[in-house]
């Protein structure tokens, strides 16, 4: 399918994880830059606001730890990549090879999440230095569920950045439109408060986006809080294969656009 | 009759281009109004290539070469006509056709950067189908043709630019394409560098029987390996023929060197009413028509007291840059 095979898939792993290494620092920095769930959860506690959601101390502690965990093997930057490089010319080589330039990018993403997995553990560790009381080991079920949950939502940040870095062939600044989804992402993903925590009329509507799946749903699989997994499961697959058709027609449409700039 | 792997018929190629005037006036009016207007790179060219052919595509910056090169491998989609390349679309990017090509772009680069170049040959072999044992096996076997095995496991960025593009070259070859779209491939090279890539080249076309075809500003790349040039002017096509044919069809005339005896008779050789080139006090260079070449050196030797003489063609580079800025040829 795809043209991919296992063969092609771990080369090109195995590649990118070589180049992924040679920004160590950067991807540690990178992740260190992503402790913004536990600011959140010192504005959390300090204030007390847990308990307007029924939710204690450490389980709110949990949440974000899992929110933190979720935000460092979700993130997706495929937009502003391929932007510079559609721009300057340098997907020409890759679009007259037989593979899809995307997977290159998905490969480069995988390898970055691996890179930073070892930077993740000390920070979750000093977390735990810090707040003893949090310390928790999930289930393997529910961890595993967790995993693949979060890969999901790694799929539908990639898939909905892959359609708006398509736009590059016709706005030439695609990475605009995205800056457009950051807001919503920011406060409807759970990033700065379990979706829970909101009113329930705004609740009904947000969880009929893909936003919620993208955080709040892995984070609490993680954490152990109550979710609906079923559901959540449901609407991860839902916007994946609603998006993937968006996305391959994009790049159809789109490549006959391309005009090989700059090269 | 051998059957052309390259065929293009009437193909054209329109982009849309948008233009702002200068100033703040224009900036505002540019963000309210863009002003766009469609330009055609490519006028109705119609032309084939046959496997095994080395074919140079000569024209000024801008005259569409790289464009054309562009649609031949499918990376950017024709505006009108019809074209086929080994009897695919190009711009349909089949994987069957897509391992049949490739494309080299002097200033454009597929190499990983922070690894060293053996890394991306082996992701190239991998995206190719070809086994690491194959890959193995074509790796060593280009190296050595390209005198690169030492610098196969240094990092991309710390290579020079000879090293680099030999590099390019290696990535760009290992699946052995049948045909190969050149465009500047010695852009930036030093003079060795670019006769060593020559040679491979020429050797690589030899071996396999790939099609090449080449654009390059540098006329040595065309005039030693193409036998068959096509000239581009303006997004039309100028000349399709020998390179030899055009040469003596664009300069017909000679230059001869003429060192005269005394400066008496150099002094009236070069009032005698001749096209003189050049004068250095006995050495005259005079431009002779090749079709009078004989009578015109009988008279002169007759009639002055010559020491010695050299007959030279105008320098290659004289006479295509000549043809780049005609309409005809």
């Amino acid at each position: 399918m795809f043209n991919l095979n296992k063969h092609k898939l771990i080369t090109l792993l195995k590649v990118q994880y070589s180049n992924m290494l040679e920004y160590r620092v950067e991807i540690a920095l990178w992740a260190v830059s992503g402790i913004i769930p536990f600011f959140m959860l010192n504005i959390w506690t300090n204030n007390n606001l847990n308990e307007s959601i029924n939710l204690s101390n450490v389980m709110l502690s949990r949440y974000f730890l899992s929110a933190f965990f979720v935000r460092q093997f979700s993130v997706v930057w495929v937009v502003f990549t391929f932007e510079e490089d559609a721009l300057l010319g340098k997907i020409s080589p890759y679009l007259i090879q037989p593979l899809n330039p995307f997977f290159r990018y998905l490969a480069q993403h995988i390898a970055e999440q691996i890179t930073r997995f070892p930077f993740a553990i000390i920070i979750a560790l000093i977390f735990f230095l810090i707040n003893p009381e949090s310390l928790w080991i999930p289930s393997l079920n529910l961890f595993l569920l967790a995993c693949i949950s979060t890969f999901f939502s790694f799929l539908i940040q990639f898939l909905i950045q892959s359609i708006i870095a398509c736009f590059c062939f016709w706005t030439e600044k695609a990475s605009s439109i995205e800056r457009l989804l950051f807001i919503p992402t920011l406060f409807l993903s759970g990033l700065l408060a379990p979706v829970i925590s909101f009113p329930e009329y705004v609740k009904s509507w947000i969880y009929i986006t893909p936003f919620p799946y993208l955080i709040d749903f892995p984070a609490n699989i993680l954490s152990g809080n109550n979710t609906n997994i079923i559901s959540g499961f449901f609407m991860q697959i839902f916007w994946i294969s609603v998006l993937f058709p968006i996305f391959k027609r994009t790049w159809s449409l789109g490549t006959k656009k391309y005009t090989a700039m700059g090269s | 009759m051998e059957e052309n792997i390259i065929q293009v018929e009437n193909l054209s190629k329109s982009f849309d281009i948008s233009s702002k005037k200068p100033g703040l006036k224009g900036t505002l009016k540019h963000f309210f109004k863009r002003e766009t207007r469609s330009i055609e790179i490519i006028k109705n060219i119609t032309f084939g290539i046959k496997k095994g052919e080395i074919v140079g595509f000569l024209g000024a910056n801008g005259a569409g070469k790289t464009t054309i090169l562009k649609i031949l491998c499918g990376l950017i989609y024709p505006s009108q006509g019809k074209l086929s390349v080994t009897g695919n679309l190009p711009y349909k990017r089949r994987p069957n056709f897509l391992k049949n090509i490739t494309l080299i772009m002097g200033q454009k680069q597929q190499l990983i950067w922070d690894l060293p170049p053996i890394e991306s040959f082996y992701l190239n072999a991998a995206i190719y189908d070809i086994d690491k044992f194959e890959a193995k096996k074509r790796i060593k076997q280009l190296s050595d043709m390209l005198e690169i095995e030492k610098e196969l496991y240094i990092p991309v960025r710390k290579l020079s630019l000879g090293q680099r593009m030999k590099s390019e070259l290696l990535a760009a070859l290992i699946h052995k394409p049948n045909i190969l779209f050149l465009d500047e491939p010695t852009l930036g090279l030093d003079i060795n560098a670019q006769r060593n890539l020559r040679k491979f080249l020429q050797i690589y076309n030899k071996e396999t029987d790939a099609t090449i075809c080449l654009t390059s500003h540098y006329m040595k790349d065309i005039t030693s390996l193409c036998k068959r040039v096509i000239c581009i002017h303006e997004g039309c096509l100028t000349y399709d023929g020998k390179l030899e044919k055009l040469l003596k069809k664009i300069s017909p005339v000679k230059d001869i060197l003429f060192i005269c005896k005394t400066d008496k008779d150099a002094k009236e050789l070069s009032n005698s009413g001749f096209i003189i080139k050049n004068q250095n006090q006995k050495e005259i260079t005079i431009t002779i028509k090749k079709d009078s070449i004989k009578s015109t050196l009988k008279k002169i030797l007759n009639k002055f007291e010559i020491e010695d003489l050299y007959i030279n063609e105008p320098p290659v580079d004289e006479i295509i840059g000549n043809i780049l800025v005609k309409e005809k040829v």
